[in-house]
Parts: C-alpha cells; structure tokens; sequence
C-alpha cells in the first residue's frame, strides 16, 4: 500500500466519523459550529500524527503486554502538550474547545490507530495514515458543524446565509447533533453507494 | 431457539379492523376539539390546521415516492391526516405558516419516514414535530393568542396560560399567583389560552368516549395517564399549596390531548393492557415531576416522548400470550 | 530490530523510561507556556475592565476577593467587580464596571453555560445598543429587575430565568461594590440600606482623587 493510499483510505474509505463512527464524543459535543468542528478536527490530527510517528519509532522497544499503558502515557503527553500551547498562543480556540481538548486522550481514533496501524508499520505510513484519519475526522466535524451552524443559525463559518431568527435552535443543541449526523451518515451511505 | 425470534409488529389492530377504518375513527373524535378550537381560536385555527394537514399529507406522499420510491400509495391510510391534525392541536394558533411546514417536515420526515414509515416509528410522529418545534422556536412555540379574536393570526393579541402561571406560582412560592388562573369551568370548555386542539377538556372527553365506545382504544392508558396525576398532584398540593390543585392539573395544558390522543397511539404504546397501566403511570409521573420541578411548564409532550422510549422495554416485560399458547 | 520481550524488569524499565520522558517533556513545555499563558490571563482580565470602564488607560489597584468570591477590582476611573449567580444552565459570571456614583458604565459576561441562541445572548441583550439596555443604571436607586417581575428592564425573549440570573449578579456585583467601598468604616458586611446612604460620600471621595 503505497503512502498516498494510506492518506486517502483515510480521508474517504475509512471515513472515522462517517464510517468507523470512531470518536462520537468530540464529534457531538464540539460541532455546534463549523469552525469549532474544524479546530477540533485539527488539534486531534496534530496529536494523531505526533502519537502514529512517535509510537512506530518506539514500537519494538515496548514489551506487548504493556503497550496500552505505554501509547496512553505518550497520547496524554502530547495533548497535554497540545493544550498548553493552545491556551498560550491561540486563546481563542482554547476558549471554544475547552473541556474537550483533554478528551482527546481518550479519543477512540487515536489509541485505535496506535493499536491498528502505528505498531505495525514504519515511521512515514505511520504519519500518512494519522494524517489521512485525522483529516478524514476533521472533514466529518466540519461538514457536521456546517450544517449545525447552518440550521441552527443561518451562518457557515460566521458567514450569514439568512437571518438567524429563522434558525432552528434545536440543532446549536445536543439533540440536533445527533440528527444531523445520522442524516449526514445516510446521505454518505447513499453516495458511496451509488 | 426458532420459535423465540417470532415478534409481532405493530399497529395491532385491536378491534379487528383495517388501519384506516382505525386512523379515520379517530379523526372523527378529534372533530368536537375541532369545532372548539374554531370557535374560540377562528382563522388561525383554520389556517394551522390547515396548513399542518396539507403539509404532512404532501410530505408523506413526496417522500414515499421520490425518496423511498414505494409503489403504494400510504397517503390514504389517512395517518398522515391524523398527524397533521395532532400536530396542529398541539400549536398556537398564531404560529407563521413556514414555521407550521417545518414542523410538518419533521414529524413525517424524521418521526415517521426515517423509521420506515407507519408502524416502525419508535416516538409519535406529531409528538416529535412539536417537540422539534418548540425547542428550536421557543419563542413563537410559547406566546398565546388571547381566545376570542376571531378573524386575526399572527397578530393576534397574547397572554400566558395557566401553566405558565402555575409554573410561575411554584417558582416564586407565592401560592397567591395561583388565583390569577381561570375557572375550572373556564378551562373545561376552553376559554383559556393553549394550543389549539388542548383548550377544551369538555370536547376531548366527549371524543374519549366516542373511542371508547367504538373500541377504538381501551380505557387503560388515558385512565391510568389521569388517574396518576390527579393523585399525585393532589399530594403535592396537600403538601405544599404552591402546587396547583389537582382538578385544575388535569385541565390545563396538553393533558388531555396528550392522554387521550397521543399517548394511545398505537404503534408507540404497549400492546397488553398490564404494559399500558405501567406506561400510563409513568407518563402521569413524569408529567407533574416535569411540570413541578422543570424548566419548561408544560411535561405532557416530554413524559409521552420519553414512555415512547421505554414502550419496547415494557413491551418484553409484558408480552402478549402467542396465539394457541396453552394455559398454564 | 527484534521486539523485546515481556519479562517483568524489561516491563518496569519501559514504562518507567516512558513515564521519565514523558514527564521532563511536559515539565519543559509548562515552562516555556507559563509566561503566555499568564500574560493572556492578566491580558484578557485588563481588557475586560478597560470595556466595562470605558477608559483607554488606567491603574488596577490590588483586586480585592470578597467572602462571596466577587472580586473587585478598584481602578482610578471607577470600579469594576467580578459576580456571580445561578443561571439557567449553570453559574452566570460577569464583569460589571461602576462609575463613583454607581452608575453602571459596562459590563461583560465571563461565564456562562446558557443555551445558544437564547440566555447566551445576554452578551449583547444588555448593553447599550441591546433591547435590555441597563448601563447607565443605578442599582442602587432601584435595584434591576425584568418587567415581568415589576421592574424596569427588558427580559431576553423566551429567557426569563436568564434575564432574572444576570440582573441578580449585577445586582451582586453592585452590592459587592458598595461593600467594599464602604469597607473601611462599617466592615465589608454592610447590606443594601445603609450602603446607599453612604453613596454621596463615595462619590465625593471619587470625584476629589480624580482631580
């Protein structure tokens, strides 16, 4: 499998929203606008190429039966890393992310890939396969905080499309969140078919 | 191992006739909250009634053929009237007409086409439009026009309902807020604001008993919806005056309409009589807890929503004898 | 490279290995983020004082954590304090600034957990250019209270019990603020009533430093 098919598995065949249904939490609690969806999406990419690149260095050095503790000390590191910069030099996303940027940690995608991909092949796929998932996640959260935003406010990316007393609240809600990605998993179940 | 894979799907049919004969039955009971809400609401009643109806029967018929691309026709079963016109029972009657079309979409679209259409919904399809509809608009969804304004709609004048003015009384504790409520007799006729269909309590009874005596529902679940809440909230006013007294719980809001109408749909409510009780009880629990400590005033869209959940539950606790089952 | 194997020493030396790095790693980059990180804090909190004062520049004394952790923050153009209450979603924190006499010259909400589209618009709801507007009030004239409940301010529509929670934290923040102002003779303990009383001196006292 060559590099840039591991990046596009990725991206669209391995979709972690849309066909893995990997990592619901980040993806129903942060996507109450597109652009949070998207910086969600990409703080979890930076991790996963960082955690994918780090742990394939280092697989042959960890005994197997302590792997998970191992890949959880490095994945915790380096999002504890990730906020801490978040908060010193981009307040704003800090802000808006808050209580879900330590949720990375536990983050299905992430451990999953170190489990799947990262302790089985070498540094470089490694970092195509996290940059190709992280991607592919922060494609999900975009599209599904897009149309959040849309519905619920008449704006994609802050950008008014029509006045926001029309918006249906319902959809800046929790509930909202889960109808618009079960519809949006539909309508992706239905292309790809096609 | 084979035998225990046998489900029966709903609507069960309890009097042995077709769904349509069922769907249009009701709809004729419906007709005196109709008439009622006519006379006291006058052109905007017409105008969301109508245009709720006219909105889910196109959205059925559009749906089942473009998107689901089914040959028969489900539109003449008259489910989606019956939606339409449940889902306009449960609005104000100064609601703006594209606010009414999308709460048509929702209760056809996602309550009830998602699932399959009738018979595989989990939740009341008019249920989850008015749900969509008052979360998202929470404004237009909770301003009252004032009853009596015959000819006007959305400008129609408003003023809060009984059950803001309970929920007002319990929040402040002053239980000398609970005198600005109407009459009883008032509230049993349907001189008070509300949703259209809700008004009356007089016209919803006489459309239980036109049901009842049909054998188009059984008596369990409004009765035991009822029952629960005149008890209950008659300890809590006994406990604490704040709380409204029982008899007016049971005509205010959408109690009525919610336990005659909504909870006994078939496709989303028990199907032996023991599961109803329970499903029933639970409804006219959760509706004064929602009532008494909640946010929102009104608990009888939300108990009914989540009994909707726990139907299938209940459902395996309670199972139906099989067919040619011996006695034990 | 073969794997190693999972022999009990190779199994505490890997982890604690990882454990040591992972640790100095993170030791180092707290080092290095503290600076901004506090520098954003202080940044954020001294913007948000200047808005709620409507001054460019000013001194902030020494913040001052009352017994109910409003915070005041005593400036030379006027007085700014942190309050709180119980929101509909949660705590309800805002920033209120007050001018010598008590006039609310701004504010800001710091926290809140209100739903989107409705309570989270009291952001906007009540400034000057919002329906609700209350700066320039004085809560000490007539404490701030929605129309619904008699009073003289515009509820947010559809959010009463929001509308209720954030007059009741400025509410707060003005009693913190002639509490503390009033500090030095009756102790910060002073209520509502006798606080108004003292209002004339305050302003007195004001209005002679910025001479």
């Amino acid at each position: 499998m060559n590099n840039f098919k591991v990046l596009m598995n990725g991206i669209i065949k391995e979709n972690p929203t849309f066909v893995l249904l990997l990592g619901m939490c980040p993806t129903l609690g942060t996507t109450s606008s597109a652009f949070n969806g998207m910086s969600m999406g990409l703080a979890t990419t930076a991790v996963l190429v960082f955690s994918n690149l780090i742990i394939s260095l280092i697989k042959n050095l960890i005994p197997d039966m302590v792997r998970i503790p191992s890949f959880i000390v490095v994945i915790a590191s380096l999002v504890t890393i990730l906020q801490m910069v978040l908060q010193a030099y981009v307040p704003a996303v800090y802000a808006s992310l808050g209580l879900f940027i330590p949720l990375i940690v536990v983050n299905c995608i992430i451990l999953g890939r170190a489990e799947a991909f990262a302790a089985k092949n070498g540094p470089v796929p490694s970092i195509f396969d996290g940059l190709g998932m992280g991607l592919g996640f922060t494609l999900g959260l975009t599209l599904l905080g897009a149309t959040r935003e849309f519905l619920g406010t008449g704006k994609i990316f802050d950008f008014a499309i029509f006045p926001e007393d029309y918006g249906m609240l319902l959809f800046v809600l929790a509930p909202g969140a889960f109808i618009a990605l079960g519809y949006l998993i539909a309508i992706v179940n239905k292309i790809k078919k096609a | 191992m084979a035998n225990k894979l046998i489900v029966s799907l709903s609507p069960h049919v309890h009097s042995g006739d077709s769904v349509q004969k069922n769907m249009y039955g009701v709809i004729l009971a419906l007709v005196p909250a109709l008439l009622v809400s006519l006379c006291v609401f006058g052109m905007g009643a017409a105008i969301v009634m109508a245009t709720s109806v006219a909105a889910c029967v196109l959205f059925e018929w559009a749906i089942t053929k473009y998107i689901l691309k089914r040959e028969k026709c489900t539109v003449c079963d008259g489910s989606a009237i019956l939606t339409g016109l449940l889902l306009a029972f449960n609005l104000p009657s100064n609601l703006p007409l594209w606010i009414i079309i999308i709460g048509a979409l929702v209760a056809i679209g996602v309550g009830k086409m998602t699932f399959g259409g009738l018979g595989c919904n989990p939740f009341n399809p008019a249920l989850v439009g008015r749900i969509f509809l008052l979360i998202s608009f929470p404004v237009q969804m909770t301003t009252w026009p004032v009853p009596g304004q015959l000819t006007s709609y959305v400008d129609a004048e408003t003023m809060a309902t009984p059950l803001s003015i309970m929920s007002r009384a319990i929040k402040s504790g002053d239980s000398t807020i609970l005198n600005e409520l109407p009459s009883s007799l008032d509230m049993f006729l349907g001189q008070s604001a509300g949703c259209l269909g809700e008004v009356s309590a007089l016209a919803l009874l006489l459309g239980l008993a036109w049901m009842l005596y049909k054998k188009i529902i059984t008596w369990h679940i409004p009765v035991s919806i009822l029952a629960t809440v005149f008890v209950l909230g008659g300890i809590m006013h006994l406990a604490n005056p704040v709380y409204a007294n029982p008899v007016d719980q049971l005509l205010t809001g959408g109690l009525m309409l919610g336990a005659i109408y909504m909870a006994t749909d078939y496709v989303t409510s028990p199907m032996n009589h023991k599961g109803q009780l329970i499903y029933g009880v639970c409804i006219g629990v959760l509706t004064i807890v929602i009532r008494s400590f909640g946010a929102y005033p009104e608990g009888m869209s939300f108990a009914i929503f989540i009994m909707n959940a726990f139907t299938p539950l209940i459902n395996t606790y309670c199972k139906p004898k099989r067919f040619g089952e011996v006695a034990k | 490279m073969k794997k190693l194997e999972s022999t009990l020493p190779n199994m505490a030396i890997v982890l604690t290995v990882i454990s040591v790095l992972a640790g100095g790693i993170l030791a180092y980059v707290n080092s290095v983020t503290q600076g901004p990180i506090e520098a954003i804090k202080k940044q954020t909190l001294d913007d948000g004082i200047k808005a709620v004062l409507n001054a460019e520049d000013l001194k902030v004394e020494e913040p001052d954590t009352l017994e109910s952790r409003d915070i005041i923050y005593a400036t030379d153009k006027g007085t700014a304090v942190q309050a709180s209450s119980n929101g509909f979603g949660g705590t309800l924190k805002v920033l209120v600034g007050f001018d010598g006499e008590g006039n609310i010259t701004g504010y800001q909400v710091l926290e809140h957990a209100e739903t989107p589209g409705l309570g989270a618009k009291a952001g906007e709801w009540f400034q000057a250019t919002g329906k609700g507007n209350i700066i320039g009030k004085n809560p000490g004239e007539k404490e701030l209270t929605v129309s619904k409940d008699g009073g003289d301010v515009d509820a947010i529509t559809a959010s009463t019990i929001t509308s209720r929670a954030f007059l009741v934290a400025v509410n707060n923040a003005y009693k913190a603020f002639k509490g503390g102002a009033t500090d030095g003779n009756s102790g910060a303990t002073t209520q509502a009533a006798p606080a108004e009383e003292a209002a004339p001196a305050d302003s007195v006292a004001v209005e002679t430093t910025n001479e």
